[in-house]
């Protein structure tokens, strides 16, 4: 593909960021590290600032303007954010401080009232550490069982097996876009398996909901996880969306102010949903921001990010190919169709800790590590990867920085 | 930012490309800890061998970056045939000199070989030359000073000093049966 070929789908937004006018050295950065967390925009930073210059006062507990205005700013987050992912009500969304914990609250919260010894939980080997660890310390203190989805040789869920796999199953819990790989699942099919076979059906899709257009009742999962952060808007605020029904029986996970009704000597009574998840003070600054996050990329419509995306990330699959060969690896699918633009790579035999910092001293930030997925580590072999990720920022002049860095880390290390 | 040349020495360059003492040792006689960095998952098993509190033999496996794999190699050098004592004297200056842990005692006192629980314990007297003088060629560290530019580089101290904490590690192990 060419360049001129590429560039109409391509969006410029680049300008509405202003960390990325940041330069080292006198030279301009280059983020190619999203997949981690995401830079923000002016929008989202005013939204906050004016929020907490103007309007910033306790929610749901005080009968003086302020803090009624506040309290709608808050709610009419949760609105926006529900909006965002097509829920039925607002209320089927719960405030959590990351994708992360709405991934606990799951597991700890629905799993510890609903799994006992011998119940089967069915993970993927593409899952981040957040999608595992909660499971294995319910595995630990109830005796479930954990069973794996295995993955194809070009890194998509091997799904020959998974009926065998979900019989008898409780849970079904998956990336809906692997963080290391970029391979993107097909959810549907998958929440249509887990029913199938009698089990709920959870989507970790904190890498999908900020790179394209998400569905939730489409899917027709029963817990979708993600955040803020990786979205354009502040950390310290993710959401977890339930079907009402399910977050109305699950227990409360976290004790404390907000979430309750009534509390006596004797016991407490649990608030409604979505309060009954949000224990203490919440992240309300950082609310108002999501909702920033949200009306921003709504303005640009995210059929038009993920078409972005899938240009540069073709773009670069195609340039780093030509101009390396052998000398780099790059896993994942190749079909554009099933991948984002998520870049993990092997280069010239070299550690990755090595490529990030050479690739440092010309400002491309990449990620070097094992990207909180072990288990897919192993599987693919290595310790660790370097991995580049694109977002609706990054444009043609990112990608071809990351192949000239790339190219001086092999000049600096050659035998 | 500080130069890449300031981290990458030659010597460290020339240590990642033909790491010494690579391998393995039967274990027993030898001990062995495995070491991990958390933060890229790198994994190094060191294996040593201590006779009459010597180390009479080193070995390192595993994978990790430059930083880690030169630093091992050099250490398996400067450890060699060193008495136990020397070799904790030794980490403390290595640690020392990224900055990281107690800093080493004066070399003319002798008095803390006892000291409870201290890491950075001293030896009184090393054979062929003054306490401290333990890379044996008259600076304090040798080809081990490459790495002081590490500390320019906070994020790769850990990989620096991996091989070192998993080295302390063995050399407490018990003896495998």
């Amino acid at each position: 593909m060419t360049a001129a070929a590429t560039t109409s789908h391509l969006i410029d937004v680049r300008a509405e960021f202003p960390l990325l006018a940041r330069r080292f050295d006198d030279k301009p950065l280059v983020y190619l590290d999203s997949a981690n967390t995401s830079q923000k925009p002016e929008s989202v930073l005013v939204a906050m600032d004016e929020f907490a210059r103007t309007t910033y006062a306790p929610i749901n507990r005080s009968a003086y303007r302020l803090a009624a205005e506040a309290t709608d700013v808050y709610e009419g987050a949760r609105a926006s954010v529900a909006r965002f992912v097509n829920a039925r009500d607002a209320n089927e969304i719960v405030f959590t401080k990351n994708a992360t914990e709405s991934l606990n609250l799951v597991a700890r919260a629905w799993g510890e009232d609903n799994l006992h010894e011998g119940d089967v939980v069915v993970l993927t080997h593409m899952e981040h550490h957040a999608n595992i660890v909660p499971w294995h310390q319910l595995a630990a203190a109830r005796g479930i069982e954990l069973r794996w989805v295995p993955l194809t040789d070009d890194g998509e869920l091997d799904l020959s097996g998974l009926d065998a796999l979900l019989d008898g199953a409780k849970v079904f819990s998956f990336t809906a876009l692997s963080n290391v790989l970029g391979t993107i699942t097909p959810v549907r099919h998958l929440v249509d398996a887990a029913h199938t076979a009698g089990a709920l059906a959870v989507v970790d899709a904190c890498q999908h909901v900020p790179h394209g257009p998400t569905d939730v009742q489409g899917w027709d999962a029963d817990f979708v996880a993600f955040s803020s952060h990786k979205m354009c808007g502040p950390s310290g605020i993710g959401a977890l969306w339930g079907r009402a029904e399910l977050l109305d029986a699950t227990p409360p996970f976290l004790g404390g102010g907000n979430m309750i009704s009534d509390v006596r000597l004797d016991g407490f009574t649990p608030a409604p949903v979505p309060a009954k998840f949000e224990a203490g003070t919440p992240p309300i600054i950082e609310a108002a921001g999501f909702a920033a996050a949200v009306d921003f990329l709504e303005g640009i419509g995210m059929d038009n990010v993920r078409r972005h995306e899938m240009t540069l990330t073709d773009y670069a699959l195609t340039t780093l190919d030509e101009r390396f060969g052998d000398r780099i690896r790059i896993h994942g699918p190749r079909n554009i169709e099933h991948r984002a633009g998520v870049l993990s790579f092997e280069f010239d035999d070299l550690h990755p800790h090595d490529v990030s910092q050479i690739l440092d001293a010309d400002n491309v930030c990449v990620r070097a590590g094992h990207h909180c997925a072990k288990p897919l580590m192993r599987l693919l072999g290595v310790t660790a990867t370097a991995r580049a990720s694109l977002y609706l920022y990054n444009d043609i002049a990112d990608v071809d920085a990351l192949g000239d860095a790339l190219e001086r880390a092999g000049d600096y290390f050659a035998l | 930012m500080p130069g890449l040349d300031d981290l990458y020495r030659e010597i460290i360059l020339d240590h990642y490309r033909s790491p010494r003492n690579r391998g393995e040792l039967p274990t027993p006689p030898a001990r062995l800890a495995v070491g991990h960095n958390p933060l890229c998952g790198d994994e190094v098993t060191v294996y040593v061998d201590v006779e009459n509190g010597t180390v009479a033999d080193v070995k390192v496996s595993g994978q990790g970056c430059s930083i880690s794999q030169s630093s091992a190699s050099m250490m398996t050098q400067a450890v060699k045939g060193r008495s136990i004592d020397e070799v904790q004297s030794m980490v403390a200056r290595f640690k020392s000199m990224l900055s990281i842990g107690e800093p080493p005692p004066p070399r003319s006192t002798s008095s803390n070989g006892d000291r409870d629980g201290g890491a950075a314990t001293t030896s009184a007297s090393s054979p062929g030359g003054e306490a401290g003088d333990v890379s044996g060629d008259g600076s304090e560290l040798g080809d081990l000073e490459a790495l002081r530019g590490v500390v320019k580089f906070p994020v790769r101290i850990k990989c620096a000093t991996l091989a070192w904490n998993t080295l302390v590690e063995a050399i407490d192990a018990p003896i495998p049966t």
